[in-house]
């Protein structure tokens, strides 16, 4: 089946505007999401529902061995039996899991061995998304993989990596290549029956990412995968497994945009990362998938669950998320910090505008002595959004000498968006010091005036005082990401303040 | 470079500014003067653009460099080449001083047909810029007044005022809470951007600034209006007999 053609002029929409009080806004292309547009392409997807011989089919068509299956089975029947969580502070209509189609891919040519195989239509679409897939056009200091819809449809610099034993590739060829670590890791941090969507996503994740670091190796480049919805009333899910053994390091960069539609698109996500001792994960996200439009019409349901376990002692996770899109995000990027002396961190934007809804935040539990966490947390609301912050601060009884710091402020643009912060602490050790500061503030006419009697104009002058108040959690990314994000706020806010 | 004619503000209904007339020519220095509430931060504020305030448009008429003022928003007086130094200067968190200047300077270069200024080019005015006011190179990268002292942020508007190189510079209640030697630098600062196309208003509610930055002209501003003006020896006239006496003088001779 093929979707239908859409140019990339008419797929445009109009931004949010909210009326600016005093003033219109000149420039009414900037606020649109660039990225709306759909690829024609033929597909191999399957027909609506959820069933056993559903996820039967989606485990052969991925050749996976029959431990893969059974596993997906026993998630699936989990799954049945779990209700939908309720207790996030977002409002939707349930998506209907029989109307939703589990499993779309462009029809391959037999399994591209190479770029030079995959379909030129995939190639565009990525370019067109400002990754080229081609190695020589690719930065030096980033290897790729991209997903598009179900399937991950090219990996580049895997023979660089490879010469120091890196493995970077689709889970869908771990489980045929490197069955023995897949099998190792995948439900380890997020067993199946976790919650509601970590089941459901157990049960039909198609594809994602794979990364194994060995001992002592330093990734030489930044990973990174780029995920694509681009098939209509389907699901995406996928999941991703990173392992970085003892003294190992590895920085992960995950992108993702999705077409315009009217209705509602889920996507639920599992990502498992595995610190052995003193090895350090870095992974950060830059999440722009379509927010719906004014009227809070159509949008992702970003539904993921993402933890990382630091196992060993010494070993660092940190997730910095900046999340832009979405009609709907329910994420928490957590850390169970078991060894001795290991260290979680979390740092997010996360901005909302027009309808959309967050309930973001992390868990950090401290289950070692000497472990660590900080949490930076800054959420901006305008138009008539809802943005949450929500966090657990979980020290069981011996993780001596625990620490954590946990810092969360709000802004608000104009006077209908809501913010709010959902702290729990939990604390059942004496020794553990826990600190925890939050703030919110508007933008206030000062500041806009303080720019403008400058010379800078009050746009400009929004995305200045959003982008200072970011700066903490902009630190953290990797240069260019740090740009990236930086303009997409200043995108995102165009006429958002009234 | 600057007139003023029948100027009438307001602000939640309650008019502040009751028919202000006055002018000021390039290379002048003018000190407006009055006791609290009288309406003289409001009108620095007026002038630069501050849309918290209603200005009678029907009565008012301001036109700077030839331009009608009034019409135009903050960002554009400020690209015309007119300066307010704020008596509160507001902190932007996260955004360094630096960053901040070359975009002000840029946007005005930007509106005059000028190239934008890279960071090194910048940087190196910025440095000379702040040797010349005595400001510790270390400002560059703080953020915008965040976390300065009163007398820190003082002298960061007279740096900016420095960069920016106005035509017209507003400084309202610059010496308000400055120990003596801030307000010698901030004054000595000033009087090096003193130039003949360069024109300054001091707001002021002490004549004591007006030791360091001699003014050419005095105006006494008095519920919202301007009941004196003059030279120099006003304000030392002011100082010797106090606001009271203006008070007595001008609600005697009021219409009740």
């Amino acid at each position: 089946m093929s979707t239908p053609k859409d140019s990339l002029e008419t797929a445009a929409y109009e931004g949010s505007r909210v009326e600016r009080s005093t003033r219109e806004v000149e420039d009414l292309a900037k606020g649109e999401y660039k990225y709306g547009w759909t690829t024609d392409i033929e597909t191999d997807t399957f027909p609506k529902g959820l069933n056993e011989d559903i996820i039967r089919a989606i485990s052969a068509r991925k050749q996976e061995p029959e431990w893969m299956l059974e596993w997906r089975l026993k998630a699936y029947r989990n799954w049945l039996r779990m209700d939908e969580p309720t207790w996030a502070k977002v409002h939707y209509e349930k998506p209907d899991f029989q109307d939703l189609r589990y499993y779309s891919a462009p029809k391959a040519r037999k399994g591209p061995k190479s770029l030079d195989e995959v379909d030129p239509k995939l190639l565009e679409t990525f370019a067109k998304l400002g990754i080229p897939l081609d190695e020589r056009k690719l930065l030096a200091g980033v290897a790729v993989d991209a997903v598009f819809d179900s399937v991950s449809v090219a990996t580049t610099h895997k023979e660089i990596l490879g010469k120091r034993g890196i493995i970077f590739c689709p889970i869908s060829e771990a489980l045929r290549e490197h069955p023995e670590l897949v099998q190792k890791y995948i439900g380890s941090v997020v067993p199946t029956g976790d919650n509601f969507y970590a089941a459901l996503n157990s049960a039909v994740f198609s594809d994602g990412s794979f990364v194994y670091v060995p001992k002592g190796v330093k990734c030489p480049m930044d990973l990174s995968t780029y995920f694509r919805i681009n098939a209509s009333e389907t699901g995406q899910f996928e999941r991703t497994l990173i392992i970085a053994d003892e003294g190992a390091e590895v920085s992960y960069l995950e992108g993702c945009t999705a077409p315009m539609r009217d209705e509602n698109q889920l996507h639920a996500a599992v990502v498992e990362l595995i610190a052995h001792k003193d090895a350090t994960i870095r992974y950060a996200t830059v999440q722009n998938w379509y927010a719906g439009d004014e009227q809070g019409r159509g949008g992702i349901f970003n539904f993921v669950t993402k933890r990382g376990k630091c196992e060993g002692a010494n070993s660092h996770i940190s997730w910095t998320q900046v999340e832009t899109g979405s009609a709907i995000t329910w994420k928490y990027p957590s850390c169970l910090l078991m060894g001795d002396n290991s260290v979680g961190e979390f740092y997010s934007v996360a901005l909302t505008r027009n309808m959309q809804q967050a309930d973001t935040g992390t868990k950090m539990t401290h289950l070692g002595r000497n472990t660590r966490s900080t949490i930076i947390s800054k959420t901006i609301s305008a138009g008539r959004s809802d943005n949450s912050y929500r966090g657990l601060v979980r020290v069981m009884p011996k993780a001596e000498n625990s620490r954590n710091y946990t810092q969360c402020d709000s802004l608000l643009l104009g006077d209908q968006c809501g913010a709010n912060t959902f702290p729990y602490i939990d604390v059942r050790n004496t020794s553990a010091r826990v600190e925890h500061e939050a703030s919110t503030s508007k933008i206030s006419e000062d500041q806009l005036f303080y720019c403008q009697s400058r010379g800078i104009g009050p746009e400009d002058a929004i995305s200045m005082v959003v982008n200072g108040f970011c700066k903490e959690v902009f630190d953290h990314l990797p240069m260019e990401f740090a740009v990236e994000a930086s303009r997409l706020l200043s995108v995102s806010l165009e006429g958002s303040v009234g | 470079m600057l007139e003023i004619s029948n100027l009438h503000a307001s602000i939640a209904g309650k008019e502040i500014l009751k028919g202000i007339n006055f002018s000021v020519k390039e290379g002048e220095v003018h000190a407006i003067m009055g006791p609290n509430g009288s309406g003289k931060s409001t009108l620095a504020q007026v002038l630069a653009g501050h849309e918290a305030y209603d200005v009678d448009l029907e009565k008012s008429r301001v036109t700077f460099l030839g331009q009608d003022l009034l019409d135009l928003p903050a960002e554009e007086r400020a690209r015309l080449g007119l300066f307010l130094a704020f008596q509160y200067p507001v902190e932007i968190p996260g955004i360094s001083n630096s960053y901040f200047l070359q975009a002000a300077m840029n946007e005005i270069r930007k509106s005059r047909g000028l190239d934008e200024l890279d960071a090194m080019d910048f940087d190196e005015l910025l440095q000379e810029k702040m040797k010349m006011v005595e400001i510790d190179p270390g400002f560059a990268s703080r953020a915008v007044n965040a976390g300065f002292s009163g007398g820190e942020k003082k002298r960061n508007e007279i740096l900016q005022l420095a960069v920016l190189e106005p035509r017209l510079a507003i400084l309202d209640e610059t010496d308000s809470g400055l120990d003596i030697d801030a307000l010698r630098i901030v004054s000595e600062g000033v009087n090096r951007l003193r130039s003949p196309n360069r024109a300054f208003i001091l707001v002021t509610h002490y004549q004591r600034l007006l030791d360091y930055i001699v003014p050419d002209f005095v105006h006494v501003l008095y519920k919202g209006r301007i009941v004196k003006s003059g030279g120099r020896e006003l304000a030392l006239e002011l100082e010797e007999k106090g606001y009271d006496w203006i008070r007595t003088e001008e609600d005697a001779g009021a219409p009740v």
